[in-house]
């Protein structure tokens, strides 16, 4: 039963989504014109850890970004309608889940555009390709979360920015820990531990946003 | 006069805790540790801020639970109150920890993963008065806050507790890298630490209970009908 609310509830974000492509493609030209302004500014990287910090500082505002939206789109009639239509648990993983495929998308053509205009400087594919899709996961579920709480109130985007800011930090700092091995000699093997780290911290996150959201649910 | 003492017996006893903790603090002998040298008294200070902190923070996630729980207003109340008193330790913790700092280490701030930790602790219930503040309806405003409590709190405590451990090389102590930790604490200081720490409770839970009351008072200003 939650299985198929959480796959309706998907197919139908992404169903509009492909209407209206309003999210996507702001969160694209977010991208694009904020790596081309750094590419400006910068011309060409030589340090990997440079490269390695503005590539997460690009990632982590278009995350908040594209997360922000998915919240503010639905109006108040709506949302009374899929309080009646389906449980509070569905309707956050389904939210989660949309997130993480628009995180996914998002970090894959932001480390291409990245490469592209600033010079590839990852070593080991493998590890810098799993701790990014693990750190959209990770962002996903977290600021899905925190999108929902602000969600309830006035809802600027600073109050977005400032309640995820602490919440992302403990991801943000393991993944670019993991991600600047990736850049040097790092191995699979002995970064796995923070790899592990990430996905304990994304399996806490879901569990406590499918305890919690109800209760915000409510309204 | 016996009447006042039945009933605050445990608020002088936190008083008389702190002013032992002061004063055996820069009286008894300590060990004689490398750079740190006689500011290792600091720890009465400075520890003992960051655990009565937790424990403030640890009172209004409980405070929040059953908010959640029970839906009695009384409940967010004593966890706002409890954040307030918590960020009031913590920033003492941040002020009396760059103090040490500057004089050890040389600088007030490095970058160290605990060190982080707490400024990113204090930045997220800051956050949580911001969001406090930005809800008008009280109910809404209890509940909303109460599940940002919870979700922080629990982020916060992987951040704190589970990341340092996986850092090595950090100049603070009792991980990796440093020759004291609380677990080897000398027999010493463990007379002044402890109870400097529960004084500082007792204390702190003291300003929680004023400050709620405080906020009864202002509601019922506010509207008589309450």
């Amino acid at each position: 039963m939650l299985l198929t609310e959480i796959k309706y509830l998907v197919l139908k974000d992404i169903k509009l989504e492909f209407k209206q492509r309003y999210a996507i493609n702001g969160i694209l030209l977010y991208v694009v014109s904020t790596i081309f302004v750094s590419y400006l500014s910068f011309a060409k990287i030589i340090d990997p850890a440079t490269w390695n910090s503005l590539f997460w500082i690009i990632m982590l505002f278009a995350a908040v970004n594209a997360v922000s939206k998915s919240f503010v789109q639905e109006s108040t009639s709506r949302q009374l309608y899929y309080y009646t239509v389906a449980s509070p648990q569905a309707i956050i993983l389904s939210k989660m889940l949309y997130n993480f495929m628009l995180m996914g998308v998002l970090s894959l053509l932001c480390l291409l555009v990245f490469t592209g205009l600033m010079g590839g400087f990852v070593v080991n594919y493998p590890l810098f390709i799993s701790a990014l899709l693990l750190g959209s996961f990770g962002f996903a579920s977290a600021l899905t979360m925190i999108a929902a709480i602000a969600s309830r109130t006035n809802n600027n985007f600073a109050l977005m920015a400032i309640l995820s800011f602490p919440v992302v930090m403990p991801l943000l700092l393991t993944l670019m820990k993991v991600s600047s091995a990736a850049l040097s000699v790092g191995t699979m093997s002995g970064n796995i531990k923070y790899l592990a780290a990430l996905l304990m911290l994304n399996v806490i996150v879901i569990a406590l946003s499918y305890v919690l959201f109800p209760y915000l649910w409510r309204d | 006069m016996v009447d006042f003492i039945r009933k605050n017996w445990w608020k002088l006893l936190g008083i008389a805790l702190i002013l032992y903790s002061i004063i055996a603090g820069f009286l008894i002998e300590v060990p004689d540790l490398p750079i740190i040298r006689q500011s290792i008294r600091n720890l009465f200070f400075h520890v003992v801020m960051w655990f009565s902190m937790m424990v403030m923070f640890g009172t209004s996630l409980a405070r929040s639970l059953r908010y959640l729980s029970t839906f009695d207003l009384k409940h967010d109340v004593y966890a706002i109150q409890s954040v307030n008193v918590g960020l009031f330790f913590g920033m003492m913790g941040i002020v009396t920890g760059m103090e040490w700092a500057n004089f050890t280490w040389g600088t007030p701030w490095t970058n160290d993963p605990q060190l982080n930790g707490a400024a990113i602790t204090i930045l997220a219930y800051f956050a949580y008065l911001v969001l406090r503040r930005s809800i008008d309806e009280e109910n809404k405003r209890a509940r909303i806050a109460a599940v940002y409590n919870v979700f922080a709190f629990v982020m916060l405590i992987v951040f704190i507790g589970i990341l340092p451990r996986l850092a090595q090389g950090s100049l603070h102590p009792g991980k990796g890298g440093s020759p004291m930790t609380v677990t080897n604490l000398d027999i010493n200081m463990r007379l002044v630490f402890y109870p400097a720490i529960a004084g500082w409770i007792i204390v702190g839970y003291w300003l929680t209970g004023i400050r709620v009351k405080m906020a009864y008072i202002r509601q019922h200003l506010d509207n008589p009908e309450f």
